[in-house]
């Protein structure tokens, strides 16, 4: 019985040590890994304040301002002016998206609301 | 294991035959078989120590061997954190109110040398002093052989800078990283933002500290770590803001002005969607503070908030406004307004001599600036209440606005209140306040009546400040500032579809030994728009302006800020979402039908 039970301990310390050992290494591997991601978090969000910087810094307004002016002649933009605003009343309504002259169809079944939509 | 017999039958037969002892055969043995038992256990013994030694031995081994390995390590920081959140040492962005940056970090470099390990120093103080224009070779070669192991050479470096200093080669040259305060937008809003620069600073990195207006009054707010990544929302409007700037800096060359400021503020929420100050400067490189001259000509003057002025007529309204909030008159009271209106040694007259006189009802005082009826209806309030009143507006006190440069701007008031600081007080003379306190009180007036506190950041909520007057009091008060822009001194400030109202003030600017300039005036007008429901404040102050269109030189408001003003509004209020109101266009009876 002693036996026995000196090879079971020895096997099982065999077995705890081992799994001890992987998962030590596993367990580097996970933190170089975490290491290297937070590395490239950080320099893509360095990246991403830099890319904000230079959006902010190309869309300034003086120099938005200068190009509405050197391109005057293809975009027309001016300040907005009180006198821009209207009723809705004074819009046209757009274009119908349908052609006037499309024939009613009326065998077909599978578009529903066709024929509800006769006033 | 056979075990040897004491007394073997053998020897102990031929002994006997001999006539010898067989006993001494048997100790012989025994002593023989002692023998062997005492080797055996003292092997056991010695074979136990030698374990046990080398058990020893080999522990004591690893623990000093691990000791050792301690003591001769680098130290080294723990290079995992637990939770997963990484805390951002930077400073906090700073945007406005639709999220534009206004201020953000940039990552660059500093440039520091260490002269011990450097080559040739002769070459590298050559070679700098052409990749940098400012700096002089022989200081730079005195300073990097004089001995020291250490000196900076820049704060800040650009990448293609960066990249020639690389190409020098030395291993004397050395980069520290550098988080830089960055303003993408140049001088707009300058005076709101200040400015930032170094504090202590290693070879690692260095803390960003704020030297001027919100950066410097919410320093700590931006520098918490734990705010890092939330950016600080300002009221501003990065593009309501660049109009403001454009047309005041153009109404300011037109009235050759030596400086300007326009404030435009929410009346709701008091916050202060646009705050201009001119000159300007640009934050990215801000100037350094100006020693020589008068500090008032410095760009970096905050002309809104520090700059302390006497503000002319635009205070009449707050006297009035009080006279009828007290039951003492009403907008149609007759006043006499014949001039002079004497006290004690002064006598008080109208601008330009000019006489309103004999009768004029409130309503005219205003419309006209009569400073003899705003003095008469001081004198009927009263020197204790009309200070409490303007105190009450916030008037004689700092502005509590969130810019550094606001704990400067003291309003200037009379030590003692007699009669005649009254007088002059009620129409805006021997009392100074800064734009934006004044701003402040007229946005009290146009938000019906309940104060309303100036604010630099984002808030949604309408202020819910104490009452200073009654709605109908400040509505009374709106509708005669309305009178002065549709037939008074702001003519010219009459927007279509805005229904301005507002105030003039021309003060004559103080000489610094006493005695005021004949031909130096600061001109104000105080706005409020549109008056059928006050919704924006706007202020503009002009300093030292003149309108030379006409025969004469013309240095009133009326001629000045007033135009600036009422172009300003033009410009902004569509930006701000607001429909001019024209005639109303009777509804198409037909489209009015739903279906």
């Amino acid at each position: 019985m002693r036996p026995v039970i000196y090879i079971t301990i020895f096997v099982t310390v065999m077995a705890l040590a081992f799994w001890a050992y992987r998962e030590n290494y596993a367990t580097q591997r996970a933190l170089r890994e975490v290491t290297d991601l937070q590395q490239k978090i950080a320099s893509l969000s360095e990246a991403l304040s830099v890319q904000h910087a230079e959006w902010a810094y190309l869309n300034r307004p003086d120099r938005l301002r200068d190009l509405a002016a050197l391109n005057y002649d293809r975009l027309g933009l001016l300040p907005l002016e009180p006198e821009q605003f209207g009723q809705v009343d004074q819009t046209a309504y757009p274009p119908s998206q349908l052609p006037v002259d499309m024939p009613l169809v009326l065998e077909t079944v599978d578009v529903s609301g066709t024929q509800g939509a006769q006033p | 294991m056979t075990r040897t017999p004491l007394r073997p039958l053998a020897r102990i037969l031929s002994a006997r035959k001999k006539g010898e002892n067989p006993d001494k055969i048997e100790r012989e043995n025994l002593r023989l078989r002692h023998e062997a038992t005492r080797d055996k256990s003292r092997a056991r013994a010695e074979g136990r120590l030698l374990f046990l030694g080398v058990a020893f031995f080999a522990s004591f081994a690893l623990i000093g061997a691990r000791m050792g390995l301690l003591a001769a390590s680098e130290p080294e920081e723990a290079h995992v954190r637990a939770s997963g959140s990484p805390i951002l040492a930077q400073r906090a962005d700073i945007t406005d109110r639709n999220g534009r940056v206004l201020a953000t970090n940039l990552q660059t470099f500093a440039l520091y040398a260490q002269p011990k390990d450097m080559v040739d120093p002769a070459r590298v103080a050559r070679e700098l002093a052409a990749i940098f224009p400012d700096m002089k070779s022989e200081d730079l070669l005195r300073r990097l052989t004089d001995g020291r192991s250490f000196m900076w050479l820049r704060r800040v470096i650009s990448p293609e800078q960066m990249q020639q200093v690389h190409d020098i080669g030395d291993p004397g040259l050395l980069f520290g990283p550098r988080e830089m305060r960055l303003y993408p937008n140049g001088m707009l809003a300058a005076h709101v933002l200040g400015g930032a620069s170094f504090g202590a600073e290693g070879v690692q990195s260095a803390e960003v500290i704020g030297t001027a207006g919100i950066e410097k009054a919410l320093d700590a707010r931006l520098r918490d770590p734990g705010q890092a990544g939330t950016p600080l929302k300002l009221s501003l409007d990065l593009t309501i803001q660049a109009t403001v700037e454009e047309v005041l800096a153009t109404g300011m060359q037109m009235m050759t002005a030596k400086g300007a400021a326009a404030i435009l503020m929410d009346v709701h929420t008091g916050e202060i969607i646009s705050l201009a100050s001119l000159p300007t400067f640009d934050p990215n490189n801000r100037p350094n503070d100006a020693i020589t001259g008068d500090p008032g000509d410095s760009p970096l003057f905050n002309r809104a908030v520090q700059g302390v002025y006497e503000l002319g007529s635009t205070f009449k309204i707050f006297a009035v406004a009080q006279a009828l909030e007290l039951g003492l008159v009403n907008p149609s009271t007759m006043l006499d307004v014949t001039p002079p209106l004497r006290m004690g040694r002064f006598n008080i007259n109208e601008f330009e001599g000019k006489n309103y006189g004999p009768l004029l009802s409130v309503a005219d005082i205003i419309k006209k600036s009569s400073n003899i009826g705003t003095g008469k209806i001081a004198l009927l309030i009263g020197g204790v209440r009309q200070k409490a009143f303007l105190t009450a507006l916030g008037l004689l006190d700092l502005s509590p606005v969130e810019v550094v440069e606001a704990r400067t701007g003291k309003p200037l008031i009379p030590k003692r209140w007699p009669d005649i600081v009254t007088i002059t007080a009620a129409y805006g003379q021997g009392i100074s306040s800064s734009p934006m306190n004044l701003a402040a009180a007229y946005a009290t007036i146009a938000n019906g009546g309940t104060k309303v506190v100036p604010t630099l950041l984002h808030s949604d909520t309408p202020q819910q400040g104490p009452r200073v007057m009654s709605a109908a009091t400040a509505r009374a008060a709106v509708d005669m500032l309305r009178l002065v822009v549709t037939d008074g001194t702001a003519s010219l400030g009459d927007v279509p579809g805005y229904f301005v109202a507002g105030k003039t003030g021309t003060a004559d600017k103080p000489k610094r030994g006493g005695g005021y300039y004949e031909d130096k005036v600061i001109n104000t007008f105080a706005s409020v728009f549109p008056a059928n429901d006050p919704a924006y404040v706007l202020l503009v102050t002009l300093d030292e302006p003149v309108e030379t269109s006409g025969e004469e030189p013309r240095r009133t408001a009326g001629w000045t800020s007033v135009p600036v003003a009422a172009e300003i509004i033009r410009r902004t209020a569509p930006l701000l979402g607001l429909r001019p109101q024209l005639e109303v266009i009777p509804s198409d009876g037909l489209t009015a039908v739903s279906n």
